[in-house]
């Protein structure tokens, strides 16, 4: 079972729902970190860190004495990553998606791809959770190639867990793929609800079954639960303001240490989600 | 001409509250919001649009089944599975993009024995110039699951500047996109000062450094702001520390309170709401960074 936490808006709790829900389930659980532009579970769950891989991009490297200047490779490109003006073409790497159409036309075969790396996947354990995360390299703008490399981590058979990042644009789209289930985790404001609305309206369009936790409830108005009724969301956890939780958080802990009655909450809110997901 | 860029690695610490509030204290001043991806700013604003334009950007995939042939080449070559492959109960497949997966390289296009591949310009989203009770505004929304939104932050700044331009003000205000990656680099790019909000938390600190590292490289001169500095004291003297052997000024701390999200909820920024301590801390904020925005167009000139 895969189950993605996502949120329109950031800042709304996403990371303390995603490492306290992998503490509370048992058996066998993965936590994959996807939103690798800043990815800050392993400060809540200090895994030990057993590997790490390089992510890479393969962009071009053209041989000057193949390269007869035909000029195809630059027609090919759609990011103006490659670009040919009679002679051999000049590779700007930062705007390459690595999609190897440069490689495949040139008549002369004068493209090799050699992989330029863009971020690292980092593997270990953290108690009986399998910890996964990918961290995006300052100064690199795409962050999807990094989080595919993560998810390659899913395992058939464990409990997945994915961290995703805000947004609802390209990187969350690739966090919330081929997944089972989504939490979104919200608070009860009007940049709360509207970030919602926008995030339930993604993962519609991807079909993926969803349900909503409010986080800080109680802090603004109702507009988020009279949404949720009017959709028809369920909501699976409500988790009031409290300045012990936002104090426990500021240090790195978890919620369920911070406030031991929520290990039996989110082990509540897994078995909800596993119930919906298999039914 | 200067531009102040409000950033976060971390999402949620304040930027969109920092923003409302420094437009309701600036003069002549144009606000962009270049959160495409989960904009805000107009909640508070209640913008009047005047203006509405489409985002065209890139291009998407699509194969014509009249005249495929199912051999299989793009699925050979596409190396994001935007590919489709559905079978009927004979077995016989059927091709066809996931337009939400295809990054529009063209390489399918290009390589398709029977040219039976289209690649139609996508409208990634919508852009808007609008009037608000502060003063003009330019925004976006990028479309559900789309892509190139540096593209359209940029569109959204280069809009702006051009209204700054036109009526000969002096200012424009940005509120960013949480993170690191393409929005974030699109919109602090060339920048006069970029304001990091953090909060007193290790997730804050951690995003702080990789904003740091970030306008560093970019060569964007930069402050900070703690914001709801009182939740952890100790984490808030840890994160002047780190600025000051950065050299990187802090420009006030704001505390917790629960003003900020009634005004949020009463559509006003923090400032217009109330006279309380929260919005005289929000207020000393902007006369600090509107004095280091003074002292840097001058040493510009």
């Amino acid at each position: 079972m895969r189950i993605v936490i996502a949120s329109g808006k950031g800042g709304t709790g996403k990371t303390t729902v995603a490492t306290g829900l992998a503490r509370s389930c048992e058996g066998d659980v993965q936590l994959l970190d996807c939103d690798v532009e800043e990815p800050d579970c392993h400060l809540f769950l200090k895994p030990n860190i057993e590997g790490s891989e390089a992510v890479g991009i393969p962009i071009p490297t053209v041989d000057g004495e193949k390269c007869t200047g035909h000029g195809e490779c630059g027609k090919i490109c759609q990011y103006n990553a490659i670009v040919s003006l009679g002679g051999a073409p000049v590779v700007f790497p930062e705007l390459c998606h690595g999609c190897g159409g440069c490689a495949l036309v040139c008549p002369e075969e004068a493209i090799t791809e050699v992989p330029r790396q863009v971020g690292v996947v980092e593997y270990g354990h953290s108690g009986h959770i399998e910890f996964i995360q990918g961290r995006l390299r300052v100064g690199e703008a795409m962050s999807p190639p990094v989080m595919r490399a993560v998810k390659k981590y899913v395992r058939e058979g464990a409990t997945t867990i994915i961290d995703a990042p805000p947004g609802t644009s390209c990187p969350v789209v690739e966090a919330v793929k081929h997944t089972d289930f989504a939490v979104l985790v919200t608070e009860p404001t009007p940049f709360g609800l509207n970030d919602l609305t926008l995030a339930v309206e993604m993962l519609r369009k991807l079909r993926i079954p969803l349900g909503v936790v409010i986080n800080r409830a109680g802090i603004g108005d109702d507009g988020v639960e009279a949404y949720c009724r009017s959709e028809g969301i369920s909501i699976l956890l409500r988790i009031p303001y409290d300045r012990r939780i936002a104090v426990a958080y500021s240090r790195g802990e978890t919620l369920e240490v911070a406030i031991p009655e929520y290990r039996e909450k989110l082990a509540g809110l897994a078995t909800a989600i596993a119930a919906k997901v298999s039914s | 001409m200067n531009e102040l860029v409000v950033v976060s690695g971390k999402g949620g610490t304040g930027k969109t509250t920092l923003v409302a509030a420094f437009a309701a204290l600036a003069e002549k001043t144009v606000l962009a919001d270049c959160d495409v991806d989960a904009a805000d700013l107009h909640l508070l604003l209640e913008p009047r649009i005047r203006r509405r334009e489409p985002f065209k950007s890139g291009h998407t995939a699509f194969i014509r089944q009249a005249d495929c042939t199912q051999c299989g080449v793009c699925d050979t070559h596409c190396r994001v599975d935007a590919i489709r492959i559905d079978r009927d109960p004979d077995g016989n497949p059927t091709f066809s993009v996931d337009s939400i997966s295809c990054e529009g390289c063209g390489v399918c296009v290009h390589f398709c024995p029977e040219g039976a591949i289209d690649f139609p310009e996508s409208t990634c989203g919508e852009w808007f110039v609008s009037e608000t009770r502060q003063g003009p505004m330019v925004h976006a929304r990028l479309g559900i699951a789309e892509e190139n939104s540096g593209k359209l932050v940029t569109l959204v700044r280069n809009e702006a500047k051009r209204i700054v331009h036109d009526r000969h003000f002096e200012l424009l205000i940005a509120d960013g996109p949480p993170g690191i990656g393409c929005p974030v680099i699109a919109s602090i790019t060339g920048a006069s000062l970029v304001l990091l909000v953090t909060e007193p938390t290790l997730s804050g600190l951690h995003d702080l450094e990789r904003g740091f590292e970030l306008a560093d490289q970019l060569g964007v001169p930069t402050a900070v702001c703690v914001n709801q500095h009182d939740i952890n004291p100790s984490m808030t003297e840890t994160i002047d520390r780190e600025c000051e052997q950065r050299s990187i000024p802090v420009v006030g701390h704001i505390r917790h309170s629960r003003d900020v999200v009634h005004a949020m909820v009463a559509k006003q920024s923090v400032v217009e709401y109330t006279e309380s301590p929260v919005a005289e801390e929000i207020r000393k904020v902007w006369h600090q960074v509107n004095a280091m925005l003074q002292a840097g167009a001058e040493t510009r000139a």
